[in-house]
């Protein structure tokens, strides 16, 4: 079924961008690469493109594989492709791997033209709002005006969130999902000890380990590890490891629990493929997103200007993303007298049930689309 | 006589839009597949937003273009600012709320005005099926006791104390049965009471 619905086989583009952006920061990029996939067919009239705005530890590559033999598809291949929720029959749907990240657009990582060296710690900290700045050159580049929609769970919601106050006039519908207006106290802790975690990392040097050719795995791991239990519910590591033993226990700091399996390879998994500094700027980036500081923390003032239809979705398990959170932004569009469809999906799995293939989930947003006039 | 459910809905909502202004906001609480602000905004170009909490209603409103907060009224309409809405409507709901008294305060203080429907308890048929000795069980009031999710049965009398007592205007009342006004004996011969309310002072 999957394999019938799928986009196929794929290929990354690169688009390079001369003209310099100016960060939040005050920082300047003079010069950046923003690497993207598309699925489906821009129309004549360049209005079936929808964006699909990236998490922490996403990137461009979103559906599709790129060889037959490729066994891990995009990361929301699920829900988009031809018959697919997100319906590549209908839509042009774009992903975009974030400035700052580390596969393919201009990072951390990067070579910085200037040295010849990698950027390392000298990668300026870069925004959610410098994230849509670029993905809307982006979106010039490949001549959209205008999106039929702009879709993103967790940061990923907070890009569609700003996408509505940046270019009110380029979205015409924004897909929230399993989001929230900003990170509470306890939310930037977890980040913060995710970032000592890398940041204390012998092997960090600073950001500059490129140089050293080390990697901090230690501190990815860690940081890893702690994302995931944030991720999940208590419920679902319950159903899924609940106190199951690998083997008996041995009076060790060994692996014993099935839990402690799963942890340790989700980190060197991640360890193997994520880049530390990209990591200590995405959250980072979540940190600082707060489109009400600038109005004395009136969210429904900030949303003043914006025009987008709006659909919100939270899960009833996230503690991450709680519905609560959603419901503020909710909130702040009824003030706004917005047109919102507030759902929030009974779903077991936390934060991580966004990207999950629950019936009701994707029945909501398969309808939603389906409306989205293009 | 006519038992189509359908016809006797429209009568239901008509009078509903007789009490609403043209282009006027009103915020539908449990409004199911939308189908009443479907009416609204079709007729009256109301500016209309739904509340439910079931996700095949919540659905359904969603496939009818309608804007749907799923959320539990229980837990109050904290969304919802002061005097935000024209008209804050609870359509044949009021009998399946745990708490009566807060939902009609929060119905106050987010509308300027509230319109509750009920199906009237106090209604001869189903005094006749108390009287034979059983919970009634009709075309409004489908369930069997053991499966009910009414848990607040009132009669149009008991709702006149209540509004009293809370001190609510009520600027209007309806009484209806099968879609006909009833005017004599109401609390008798109607099936359906429909209320328009607004805070005192």
């Amino acid at each position: 079924m999957s394999e019938i619905n799928s986009v196929g086989i794929v290929a990354q583009q690169t688009a390079h961008f001369n003209q310099p952006l100016t960060l939040k920061s005050g920082d300047v990029l003079p010069a950046f690469d923003l690497i993207y996939e598309t699925y489906g067919t821009l129309n004549a009239d360049k209005t079936n493109a929808v964006l699909i705005c990236h998490a922490l530890s996403g990137t461009h590559h979103v559906a599709g594989k790129y060889s037959p033999e490729d066994k891990n598809p995009g990361w929301w291949d699920n829900l988009i492709g031809p018959g697919k929720p997100l319906d590549t029959n209908k839509f042009f749907v774009i992903g975009v791997n974030n400035l700052g990240g580390c596969h393919g657009s201009t990072g951390p990582a990067s070579i910085n033209p200037v040295t010849n060296k990698p950027f390392g710690a000298s990668f300026p900290v870069v925004t959610v709002e410098d994230w849509v700045n670029s993905q809307a050159l982006l979106a010039d580049y490949l001549g959209i005006n205008t999106f039929a929609a702009v879709v993103g769970g967790s940061l990923g919601g907070m890009q569609t969130l700003q996408w509505s106050i940046a270019y009110p006039e380029r979205i015409k519908h924004a897909l929230v999902i399993a989001s929230a207006p900003n990170l509470t106290a306890q939310n930037m802790a977890f980040n913060e000890v995710a970032r000592q975690a890398i940041i204390t990392d012998p092997e960090f040097h600073g950001g500059d380990y490129y140089a050293h050719n080390v990697v901090p795995r230690r501190g990815l791991r860690i940081a890893r590890m702690l994302g995931h239990i944030t991720y999940l519910s208590d419920d679902a590591m319950g159903a899924k490891f609940g106190r199951k033993l690998k083997d008996t226990i041995k009076y060790s700091f060994d692996v014993e629990f099935e839990m402690e399996s799963y942890l340790r390879y989700q980190a060197d998994k991640f360890a193997g493929e994520f880049d530390a500094n990209t990591y200590i700027r995405m959250t980072r980036a979540l940190d600082y997103f707060d489109p009400a500081t600038e109005f004395d923390g009136d969210l429904s003032a900030a949303l003043r200007k914006v025009t987008a239809k709006f659909l919100v979705i939270s899960f009833t398990s996230d503690w991450r993303f709680s519905p609560e959170r959603s419901r503020e932004i909710v909130k702040a569009l009824l003030d706004n007298e917005l047109p919102v469809k507030y759902a929030e999906v009974t779903a077991a799995h936390g934060h991580d049930a966004f990207l999950m293939p629950d019936e009701h989930y994707h029945a909501i947003l398969r309808s939603y689309l389906s409306k989205v006039e293009v | 006589m006519s038992t189509d459910i359908n016809h006797l809905y429209r009568q239901d909502f008509a009078i509903i839009a007789g009490w609403l202004g043209f282009g006027s906001k009103a915020l539908d609480l449990g409004c199911g597949d939308g189908a009443l602000l479907s009416y609204l905004q079709d007729g009256l170009e109301v500016k209309g937003y739904g509340v439910e909490k079931d996700d095949t209603n919540w659905l359904a409103a969603m496939q009818n273009d309608i804007d749907v907060i799923q959320m539990d009224l229980e837990a109050g309409l904290s969304e919802f600012e002061d005097n935000s809405f024209d008209t804050v409507i609870l359509s044949q709901t009021l009998q399946a709320m745990h708490n009566t008294e807060a939902i009609l305060q929060e119905m106050l203080r987010v509308g300027h005005e509230v319109i509750v429907t009920f199906p009237n308890f106090g209604y001869w048929r189903n005094r006749l099926q108390i009287i034979t000795g059983n919970m009634p069980v009709s075309k409004d009031l489908p369930y069997e006791w053991y499966n009910t999710p009414n848990v607040h049965l009132c009669t149009i009398h008991d709702f006149d104390a209540l509004c009293h007592q809370l001190n609510i205007t009520v600027i209007e009342r309806k009484v209806v049965t099968n879609g006909n006004d009833v005017s004599f004996m109401p609390n008798w011969f109607g099936n359906l009471a429909m209320y328009r309310l607004k805070r005192s002072n």
